[in-house]
């Protein structure tokens, strides 16, 4: 829904147009990985705290329906406002019912990827209402009209030097002015008028407790907060699996995240909702929007365990080198990958193909999902549901049948060898992919196999 | 110790060297080798890329050409993760759990099972070592830089082993280097472009030879390096501890 390229492979092309780009994206996101890497081998206990998140989660999964009920029990108990969207599209009807219940046209968004996901912002400007976000780099794509392309760092893919422009055309800083520190101040300057004067907040939530009703909003900016803290009307919004049973069990996963997604030990704000201020109104929001369904797939409903770090993006050797508009999606990267299709198998089916199936995700992933695992058993679903090409069925088949006769085996290799020995400009020319950038191997003069029978015998 | 050898499909016809390589080192190291004549490939690069169900063929003849031993050896770690993961044919045969469970990547077949500790090999140039995913982290050959574990490598205590040889230290030491299989085709501009990047990784700390357990990764990164008139070469790791 977001980028005019839906095909990944295609929009990598793109994206590798500019190789020092290519090269600056990449490094940037290392480093991040590099902060992980050394947040979280600083404690010793961290694969055990792993570990606890991934069975807590477990658990959450089985005993979601209670655990919901449960919630919503002690969220109505402390004042909050309870709502169940079962889409996107309720999930934006039950926003825009509550701003028009207040006669409302303007409102603070801070960060939450469901919005993003339901197309809260499309929707509500649609129907004359303006969202600002507040989160810095949700800001600057907001200015810039693109989606985010990266779950916890939006505008990553974006330089200073751009910002720079961006905010001098629509904040009216100095012509050329790039520096962090001045870019910062001025959108703080303009956010703190909108702050003061929205009378609806939005946030997202990160985690929602079940035993006390209380939800956790984390951001490093505050922007939550103050959006919150100065609205009459606070509306979080949640997917359904966002649920953890104990508060006690935020000292795990609030030790985890923060860790996995930045190297900070914690985020600068955690904040906790329980009940509405005086005079306050407080919603919630909560969605399923495909989760149900989702978690009754053997195979992938484990993705639902995430709490959106993105850790499995910054190491991703395949994400830092095609950008994250390039999966066209909400959330992007391995996890993007994983979760899309089980939303449209068919809009999303490259994406599981967008891997080298290195593994490293799952290794990141503070909550043990099997990610390579589920990409690899996304493509037997995708090819057998027939979704493949035409000419890749067919030549997967040939190669199959091919490959399971060992004479034709020993004839192809053969003729195989012999073209790349005395027709190279066969395989040796643009329309191979693997020679775009590549030499082909070297044909030897005979196969293993040939020489194992004239210097071995079995 | 009735050893079978499997060799990747691509390595009998393109890289015999390694071949030979793999199979000599396990003769000296007291093996009874044998090559099951039969064999071609072990299905994976049909199942990486979604079609599973097209590789029942080659698994029954997998299955067919390798029952009866007591370990089955081959010098890639991806080919081996793929016969140890999903080897399942629909007769669903007792040998295939057999297979499952001793099919060996070379390096761990030497460290784990044979427990060499002696190497007679030479090899007096700086090498950089590539780890190759799918025997790195689905078969653990060596610790995985995201884990927060004992650092170990099996391809490395092997290398420690060789008179003379200098590895180098790398910038990202466990990076994937992109050739994936299928992906290496059908995601070209990031295949290449990190295979790009690997090897640069190595070139830039003067490696004169880049090796690694997988013969798929290196030959990827062969292309790129020959492209590039580049003076490091590649060379498969049971081409160095069988050098003398």
């Amino acid at each position: 829904m977001h980028s005019k390229v839906t095909n990944h492979a295609d929009a990598a092309i793109q994206f590798n147009l500019d190789e020092p780009r290519v090269d600056w994206h990449d490094k940037t996101l290392w480093f991040i990985r590099e902060k992980r890497d050394l947040a979280s081998h600083a404690i010793p206990e961290w694969e055990q705290l792993r570990e606890y998140a991934s069975q807590i989660k477990n658990n959450v999964l089985s005993n979601l329906s209670q655990y919901l009920q449960e919630f919503e029990k002690n969220a109505i108990a402390n004042g909050v406002i309870v709502h169940w969207a079962a889409d996107a599209a309720e999930h934006n009807q039950i926003v825009h019912e509550i701003l028009k219940k207040h006669k409302v046209d303007r409102m603070v968004k801070s960060k939450s990827m469901l919005t993003e996901e339901c197309g809260l912002n499309e929707h509500l400007e649609h129907n004359g209402i303006e969202v600002i976000d507040t989160d810095l780099g949700e800001r600057i794509v907001q200015l810039a009209k693109e989606p985010p392309s990266h779950i916890v760092l939006p505008c990553i893919h974006w330089k200073k030097e751009e910002i720079g422009e961006l905010f001098h055309e629509h904040l009216g800083t100095d012509k050329g002015a790039s520096d962090p520190k001045y870019l910062t101040a001025a959108a703080r300057e303009h956010l703190r008028e909108t702050f003061l004067t929205r009378r609806v907040a939005l946030t997202g939530v990160n985690f929602a407790v079940a035993e006390t009703g209380e939800f956790v909003v984390s951001t490093n900016e505050g922007n939550a907060d103050m959006g919150a803290h100065l609205a009459d009307v606070h509306i979080a919004c949640m997917g359904i699996e966002k649920i953890i049973p104990k508060q006690e069990h935020l000292s795990v996963f609030l030790r985890l995240l923060a860790r996995s997604a930045t190297g900070q030990p914690i985020t600068t704000y955690s904040s906790h909702f329980k009940k509405p201020q005086p005079h306050q109104e407080m919603h919630l929001v909560l969605v399923d929007n495909g989760r149900s369904v989702h978690l009754g797939k053997d195979d992938f409903r484990n993705s639902l365990k995430c709490i959106r770090c993105a850790a499995c993006m910054n190491t991703c050797p395949v994400y830092r080198r095609s950008g994250g508009h390039s999966y066209h999606n909400a959330v992007a990267g391995p996890i993007g990958s994983i979760l899309t299709p089980n939303f449209d198998m068919r809009a999303n089916k490259d994406l599981p193909f967008a891997s080298t199936l290195c593994g490293s995700c799952s290794n990141v992933c503070p909550v043990k999902i099997d990610i390579h695992d589920q990409l690899y058993k996304w493509r037997q679903v995708l090819m057998k549901e027939g979704l493949g090409p035409t000419a890749k069925n067919a030549s997967m088949k040939m190669m199959g049948w091919v490959l399971s006769k060992p004479a034709l085996y020993d004839l192809s290799g053969k003729a195989a060898r012999l073209v790349l020995k005395y027709s190279p400009f066969v395989v040796s020319n643009k329309m191979n992919p693997w020679y775009k950038q590549r030499e082909m191997p070297a044909p030897p003069k005979e196969s293993f196999k040939e020489w194992y029978k004239k210097n071995r015998s079995n | 110790m009735r050893v079978a050898l499997f060799i990747p499909c691509y390595v009998d016809q393109f890289y015999p060297n390694v071949a030979i390589a793999t199979l000599e080192l396990l003769e000296k190291h007291g093996c009874e080798v044998t090559y099951p004549l039969k064999q071609t490939c072990c299905g994976q690069p049909m199942a990486n890329s979604g079609y599973e169900h097209e590789a029942e063929g080659c698994s029954q003849l997998f299955a067919e050409n390798f029952a009866g031993y007591d370990y089955i050896v081959c010098p890639s770690g991806s080919c081996t993760l793929h016969i140890k993961h999903h080897l399942h044919t629909e007769k669903n045969a007792p040998e295939e759990a057999h297979i499952r469970k001793t099919v060996y990547e070379l390096c761990e077949f030497m460290v784990d099972v044979l427990k060499v500790d002696d190497i007679k090999a030479s090899f007096p140039h700086k090498v950089g070592m590539h780890q190759s995913c799918h025997g790195q982290r689905g078969l653990n050959l060596s610790q995985m830089s995201e884990l927060n574990a004992e650092p170990f490598s099996k391809p490395g205590s092997l290398l420690a082993m060789v008179k003379d040889v200098e590895l180098i230290k790398l910038d990202r030491i466990d990076e994937c280097c992109g050739f994936g299989g299928t992906f290496c085709v059908a995601e070209e501009a990031v295949s290449a472009k990190m295979g790009k990047d690997r090897v640069a990784d190595h070139v830039r700390h003067e490696a004169e030879y880049i090796t690694g357990a997988d013969m798929s990764c290196l030959m990827h990164m062969e292309g790129i390096l020959k492209r590039q008139n580049s003076k490091t070469k590649i060379i498969h790791i049971a081409e160095i501890l069988n050098s003398d």
